[in-house]
């Protein structure tokens, strides 16, 4: 599956992960955090230790889905001069020595002011996949979707617990990608229990489309992983991989070790 | 004289401008406020309790009032001062807060939520909230906790929960995003109570439609007293409530100018300001299409203002459309002038305006020996001075 890009490319993850009897392990790193050469190369690490999709947070000065783990995190990106062109710099970099899916996850504010056509040009060219937007509803999204759809790119959009019956439609009418379904009603963040809301809304929006499914939002330790893990097409975790991130910034190789160790756990849990 | 219905549209979009870019978590509760709006300003009953509510509890409507001393002062054109500083609660604020909370009890919703920057929108909604009895948060930067401290204690006394911000910059834009994330995790029963007529819609419409209440009292009174409209109306913009509720009076009235006063903070040139019409790109924060202070990289940028009130990197969407449109003229006045403005107001008429409000009447003092002495301008002292104090004590020295 070399050649296949974007859409094309997060599809052919899905449907092989499918044939394996098996979901896909998302993991979350914000680029930049602390400076993208480490990002580098925990996305590589990632990718060794069983995650099948990475997503790259783009820091935004005012991330206002995230929990103070990830806005500690994009602080630290910005603080040490992460820009979006870095960071599809840096996806360039790691794509000579990864084919593994890579997709955006930011606001929409630095995609606007870059550009929404170059943007996408630039995120292929660059060999991004798929891109999310935090705080880009399915009905404000076809500025940016129009062009990442003429350059094979997927915008993923967001389902959540309060989504409406006819929101669900909408949204699964316009997915590419999966749709990202957000387990609780609440920012990102790690949580001691499993949120309620989460069988319900992978039910609610299994019913109307077969766009593969991933589930993110307070999912933070391998146990969770694995008891949501057959309800759904993908598991991502975000805040408790930054967490272990945050805990080693003055310690590189244990920094690697430890996201490293988490994540072959997460990739067991989910598989 | 004021009725809610009729001009408003609801359609989310001021041309370019507009639209509701937040987390999809929120998208139903907007669509369920916009809902609740439609239904709630089309119900006599509603109608009448709001504006029941601003004449028996907020004293309104609010005086015109002819600034003869100041008039003679600067020797130019007749100021008049729409005196939104006599409101119950010390500001505008307490118009939308009145009718947010009418509309937040109507609905069930069982906890009321709030940003604030200078500290008066916090006190008018924990006002509101101490009389329809429901549970009130505000959030608040950490800065302004320190430096609108008077307010901070106001909205204890009044039962409500300070929450102080200390993310990002500290102030109202943080507040904003934390308020944010607060209705996030707790969307299905709190109302958030939005202070300006910004964010994602409906509030900026729902905002201008309850502080309109401010323009069409003030073109009923000058063509009472005058005759005639005004040659230009006057307001600071911080993001744009007080600004909105006065222009709405006067859109169709192509005579009238509207200019809208930023802060200018230290200078707009020295970059340390809240200008964003004069000195910004159009981008998106907090839910809509707006003019905004950000980087070449779309991050937002750290602002300054002597008036708290005022320190914000985005406006509503309305005003820059007006701004586009050419129908509105927005320029920046300094800390320094602003200050010059609450000691001219003070002396020449006593009456202690907040630092956000001076703006608009330093802008006015610029203005006013321009133009002959039969022109009018009406200035809308959007708030007292009382919260300011503090502030004014160390500038006076
Ligand atoms: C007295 C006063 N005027 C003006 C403002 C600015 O807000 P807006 O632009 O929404 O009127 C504030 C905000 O706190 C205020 O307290």
């Amino acid at each position: 599956m070399e050649e296949l890009r974007g859409t094309e490319r997060l599809a052919a993850t899905f449907a092989a992960l499918k044939g394996e009897g098996k979901r896909a392990f998302i993991a979350y790193v914000t680029a930049g955090d602390p400076d993208l050469e480490t990002t580098r190369e925990l996305v590589l690490t990632l990718e060794r230790k069983g995650a099948s999709i990475i997503e790259l947070g783009v820091p935004f000065s005012d991330p206002v889905a995230d929990g103070p783990v990830i806005q500690e995190a994009a602080g630290r990106a910005l603080a040490a001069g992460t820009t979006l062109p870095k960071v599809l710099e840096t996806v360039r970099q790691l794509r000579r020595e990864t084919s593994i899916p890579i997709v955006l996850l930011t606001y929409y504010n630095p995609v606007l002011r870059f550009g929404l056509s170059r943007f996408a040009r630039e995120a292929a060219a660059c060999g991004v996949d798929g891109v999310i937007v935090a705080d880009l509803p399915a009905e404000e999204g076809d500025g940016l979707r129009q062009p990442l759809d003429e350059s094979g790119l997927a915008l993923i959009p967001l389902a959540a617990p309060t989504s409406t019956p006819e929101r669900i439609r909408l949204i699964a009418e316009k997915a590419r990608g999966f749709i990202y379904c957000v387990s609780l009603l609440g920012v990102t963040g790690m949580r001691a229990d499993l949120p309620p809301d989460a069988a319900a809304l992978l039910e609610r929006v299994r019913a109307m489309t077969d766009v593969p499914l991933a589930l993110g939002f307070g999912i933070s330790t391998a146990e969770h992983a694995a008891i949501v893990a057959p309800q759904c097409d993908g598991v991502i975790v975000g805040s408790a991989i930054v967490k272990l991130i945050a805990k080693n910034l003055d310690n590189r190789p244990q920094m690697l070790d430890e996201v490293g160790a988490f994540a072959q756990a997460l990739a067991a849990a989910v598989g | 004289m004021f009725a809610l219905t009729g001009q408003f549209t609801l359609d989310g979009r001021f041309g370019a401008f507009g639209g509701a870019f937040v987390p999809e978590t929120l998208k139903p509760a907007l669509e369920e406020l916009e809902a609740a709006f439609r239904q709630m300003t089309d119900d006599p009953a509603f109608q009448e309790e709001f504006l029941s509510l601003l004449t028996e509890y907020a004293g309104r409507p609010s005086r015109l009032y002819l600034a003869r001393r100041l008039t003679e002062r600067l020797g130019g054109a007749r100021i008049y001062l729409k005196r939104e500083d006599l409101n119950h609660t010390g500001s505008h604020k307490i118009n939308n807060t009145l009718g947010q909370v009418l509309m937040a009890k109507r609905m069930g919703k069982k906890r009321v939520i709030a940003e604030t920057g200078a500290g008066q929108h916090g006190v008018a909604t924990a006002t509101a909230c101490a009389l329809f009895g429901i549970p009130c948060e505000v959030y608040m930067g950490a800065e302004d906790v320190e430096r609108q401290a008077l307010n901070v204690l106001r909205m204890q006394l009044l039962g409500t929960k300070v929450i102080a911000v200390t993310s990002g910059t500290k102030t109202l834009k943080d507040a904003i995003n934390e308020a944010m994330r607060d209705w996030v995790a707790h969307v299905q029963d709190t109302f958030y109570c939005f202070g300006t007529a910004a964010g994602p819609h409906p509030y900026p419409s729902i905002v201008r439609c309850f502080q309109s209440v401010i323009g069409a009292e003030a073109r009923a009174q000058i063509l009472e007293k005058e005759g005639r409209l005004p040659d230009a109306v006057l307001a600071c913009v911080g993001g744009g409530s007080n600004a909105m509720g006065m222009f709405s009076g006067f859109l169709s009235d192509p005579s009238v100018r509207l200019i809208g006063v930023e802060a200018g903070g230290d200078g707009v040139e020295t970059g340390r300001h809240s200008a964003s019409l004069t000195a910004g790109i159009p981008g998106v924060l907090h839910g809509a299409v707006s003019y905004l202070l950000q980087d070449d990289d779309g991050q937002i940028l750290g602002t300054h203002s002597i008036a708290a009130g005022l320190d914000y990197p985005g406006v509503g969407p309305q005003l820059s459309y007006l701004k586009d449109s050419g129908r509105a003229e927005f320029l920046a006045i300094t800390d320094k002038e602003a200050l010059e403005g609450v000691r001219l107001l003070a002396l020449t008429e006593g009456i202690l305006p907040a630092l956000e409000s001076a703006h608009a009447v330093a802008q006015a003092a610029k203005m006013a020996p321009q133009m002959s002495p039969d022109s009018l301008l009406i200035v809308n002292l959007s708030g007292r001075g009382d919260k300011d104090v503090h502030t004014l004590a160390g500038e006076v020295g």
